[in-house]
């Protein structure tokens, strides 16, 4: 058996071909004028460059086909520098192919690990220098510089503690408190009943009060979607019904999933789809998951009417808003 | 000897004098290069980096790291009097009224894509020809260490605009850090200095991605590199090209000239790009505020497949104890990549134990000829590869007029059902592959001339391949499987029972290949025609 499995006789390396500028003159001097002509390319496209940065008006357009109208400034030094880099390195891997050597070269490879005697002096030289330090004899040096320089790492990890506050309870809270009126986003106009027609669609925010600032965190948590529908349409139990104002639900518009604001509402189906990873949510139903990756429903924030007729919210939302975090009991 | 000889003698002269770096350099001018289109990736790669230096240095002498907030009054005229964070009005500043300044964040974005497509392609020839073999097992490491840098760095770095886009995106890297379990509320408001989005998070991250991250990349690119050097850049096989070779061209002047020439090529392809191809157009999103976002938000490619993944989670959540596990996040977002990450950075260490070959391997396999472990990258290219099309599902949604359920259903079914299928198809096409080598080296080549015989039959003429190309159809080992050892011949059990039993299984695995042709079987083909 082993006897058959002799493999094929390596033949060697191929005898060198030579190319025609190795051997012809003619060729030789052509080959020269080419690469020429690529770094005169370049350096035509680096001349390019410098007009279109000077001379050509950052608002010139230019109509060209495919790509349509386009900004004359920007595609003059693009291209200009485009050329100017693109030709020398064409000119260059020209230049090598047909004019410098391209005869294979055989080199030797050796192999990577060290002579034994090397590495025995090695291991004697690591052996020697750690008994001369004496950490065998003396543990308890050893010991405690253990100790030391773990503990030496400390600070470095302490030292971050005022990066940020302690969380807190900030993740449980908005500013969504029993009485505060829903404004409009943009615009903080309070809204009406009657400002919403049916199948309609509205961003609100907590009313600010006078000297409050609205900061991104506040929207992150705060913003909340209005849709009407008919009373008729809901499925809701009596306590979530009565969160409800003559057909207006409210939702806080972050993504329980991973927070991205739930923007797309399909009046057909009425279903609240998250652009980001396609959570869907049933209006109808609470804001039941349908589909997607969320596990679970949006918050749905209780509203009534104050004396004014402006909706308002009754109580803060029941939970968290937003994405899941492992002190959330819920 | 001429007066520019003379000069260049005088300098050489007086740095030998002061370095010793003559012997050095004379040796290493010579040194040997193999010349292949596929070591050409690692090259783009490590352009594409230089690029982003260049490029990335630019842009930070305009761009503003700041979240504070500023009203818009540049040059474009649809965010006039908008209010926003610095950063961004900033990275408008030098899209519309720095010259070059747009360009040069095309460029800087584009090589950006371009550096993690490299990566990733020169990732692939590393595995799929075997070149992570010993001795070079630590390079895998590193190639690994800066595949994952990369994906952090290309991450932090186009959320640096604050854009609606990228703020989406560090929405979504939030709520990950978040939904770690037990630390993740703290490590997020640590990160972000309180509630998301804050204040501090994008000097933070700029701090990181033109500082510390490239630091690191600099370190690991040069042990890369180095390691390529000394320990000799692996080659094709072929006649003449042996494990204790290398065949190829000197670095001076043949291959400094490709190597050098080539760098400006990527470099002019990524201008024009920059020139041509509008990317991250930041000026169509506005600003980046909570309440918002973009129909069709889709991540950079290399974020793609993290993203189809978390689209594609089931979802899951466990309340337990009055605490939350989110499942839908951390299998996902943390569990199934980290799984995938390791997996790839064992492979040298794990193939080696199954073939129990610890020797050096410097010649490179053709994938055909190791059908297990192309059949398994395959089979990682399957996985990734549908999570990345779930990444752009309603991308693909809307352009193929399909609902983004049925692009989910197909996803989360065929992210379980066709990586195993690959595995099989792409194992049986390597043994066909095998299989008509052998025919090559023994019949020839087909030529589709047909002769009619005396007899009136019909043959048609093959033609006998080179003896270059013979042997390099054969020259390849067949590995052989490694025979399980139960019991001593004393009775005594194999006390690695199980481990024994695994390898014993996986190398006949790999082992099963045609059997190639042998010299006996040539010869007397040859004898038998002739």
């Amino acid at each position: 058996m082993s006897k058959e499995l002799e493999p094929l006789a390596d033949p060697g390396l191929p005898e060198h071909i030579h190319r025609k500028a190795d051997i012809d003159p003619i060729a030789a001097k052509r080959a020269e004028q080419q690469v020429a002509i690529l770094f005169s390319l370049s350096a035509l496209g680096t001349l390019l460059f410098i007009y279109s940065f000077f001379f050509v008006k950052e608002d010139a357009f230019i109509f060209l086909p495919i790509l349509g109208n386009t900004n004359a400034h920007q595609l003059g030094i693009g291209l200009g520098m485009a050329f100017g880099l693109f030709f020398i390195g064409i000119g260059a891997v020209h230049w090598a192919k047909t004019l410098m050597p391209d005869q294979e070269v055989i080199a030797q490879r050796h192999e990577l690990k060290s002579e034994p005697e090397d590495r025995d002096a090695l291991v004697k030289a690591a052996k020697e220098g750690a008994q001369a330090a004496g950490l065998g004899r003396r543990p308890l040096i050893k010991r405690s510089l253990i100790g030391a320089a773990a503990l030496a790492g400390l600070p470095g990890v302490i030292m971050l503690r005022d990066l940020g506050p302690l969380p807190g309870k900030d993740l449980e809270k908005t500013n969504w408190k029993t009485g505060t009126r829903l404004v409009t986003d943009p615009g903080d106009r309070p809204i009406k009943a009657s400002d919403l027609e049916i199948g309609a669609v509205a961003q609100v925010l907590p009313e600010l009060l006078p000297g409050q600032k609205r900061t991104l965190e506040d929207i992150g948590k705060d913003a909340v979607l209005l849709i009407r529908l008919r009373p008729a349409e809901f499925q809701l139990d009596e306590e979530r019904l009565s969160w409800t104002h003559e057909g207006i639900i409210a939702f806080s518009k972050i993504c329980s999933h991973m927070g991205c604001a739930v923007a797309l509402y399909e009046q057909t189906t009425k279903h609240l789809l998250c652009p980001c990873h396609q959570s869907t949510f049933d209006v109808t139903r609470a804001a039941k998951v349908i589909f997607g990756p969320s596990a679970r429903p949006l918050p749905q924030l209780a509203i009534t009417l104050d004396s004014e007729g402006n909706l308002i919210a009754k109580q803060p939302f029941s939970e968290p808003v937003g994405p899941s975090f492992w002190e959330r009991s819920s | 000897m001429s007066a520019r000889e003379r000069v260049a003698g005088t300098v050489a002269n007086y740095v030998d004098e002061r370095t010793g770096a003559a012997a050095y350099l004379k040796k290493n001018l010579q040194k040997v290069f193999p010349d292949h289109w596929s070591f050409m990736l690692g090259e783009i790669a490590l352009y594409s980096f230089v690029i982003l230096l260049l490029s990335g240095t630019f842009l930070t002498f305009w761009f503003d790291p700041s979240m504070r907030t500023v009203v818009y009054e540049g040059s474009y005229q649809p965010l006039k009097e908008v209010e926003m964070s610095a950063a961004y009005a900033s990275a408008l500043h030098i899209s519309f009224d720095v010259r070059g300044g747009l360009l040069m964040r095309q460029i800087h974005h584009w090589a950006a894509l371009i550096f993690m497509a490299a990566i990733v392609v020169h990732l692939l020839r590393v595995f799929f020809t075997g070149a992570f073999r010993k001795p070079r097992e630590f390079n895998w490491l590193l190639g690994i260490g800066l595949l994952t840098l990369g994906i952090v760095e290309g991450f932090l770095g186009y959320s640096l605009p604050d854009d609606l886009l990228s703020g989406t995106g560090l929405r979504i890297a939030q709520a990950i850090i978040q939904a770690l379990p037990v630390v993740g509320t703290y490590i997020s408001f640590f990160a972000f200095g309180g509630a998301f989005p804050g204040e501090v998070f994008i000097p933070r991250i700029y701090t990181a991605h033109i500082l510390l991250i490239p630091g690191i990349f600099l370190a690991l690119i040069t042990v890369h590199l180095m390691l390529v050097w000394y320990q000799k850049h692996t080659q094709y096989p072929g006649p003449g090209r042996t494990e204790k070779n290398v065949v190829g061209y000197p670095l001076m002047p043949t291959y400094m000239a490709k190597a050098g020439g080539f760098f400006f090529i990527v470099f002019g392809v990524t201008a024009f790009l920059g020139a041509v191809a509008s990317i991250n157009p930041i000026w169509l999103y506005g600003p980046y505020t909570p309440g918002q976002v973009s129909a069709g938000s889709q991540p950079d490619w290399y974020m793609g497949w993290l993203d189809g993944l978390v689209r594609m989670a089931p979802p899951l959540e466990t309340h337990a104890f009055g605490h939350t596990i989110s499942w839908n996040i951390l299998l996902p977002g943390l569990i199934i990549p980290g799984i995938l990450f390791t997996g790839m950075a064992l492979y040298p260490f794990i193939e080696s134990w199954i073939t129990g070959d610890k020797r050096e391997h410097h010649l490179l396999d053709r994938p055909r000829n190791v059908p297990n472990r192309t059949a398994l990258g395959a089979m990682a290219l399957t996985f990734t590869l549908i999570a990345l099309i779930n990444g752009g599902n309603d991308i693909i949604a809307t352009h193929f007029d399909l609902t983004i359920n049925q692009i989910m259903w197909f996803s989360r079914i065929g992210i379980i059902v066709l990586p195993p299928l690959a595995f099989v198809i792409t194992k049986r096409i390597c043994l066909s592959l095998q299989r008509a080598d052998r025919e090559l080296v023994l019949h020839g080549k087909e030529t589709g001339r047909l002769v009619m015989l005396p007899s009136g039959e019909f043959i048609e003429i093959h033609e006998e391949l080179s003896e270059a190309k013979k042997y390099t159809l054969t020259q390849h080992e067949q590995p052989k499987a490694i025979e399980l050892v139960t019991a001593d011949a004393g009775g005594v059990l194999n006390p690695k029972g199980i481990r024994a039993k695994l390898q014993a299984r996986f190398s006949a695995a790999n082992a099963e290949n045609i059997a190639k042709p042998t010299a006996a079987e040539v010869k007397e083909l040859e004898s038998g025609h002739h």
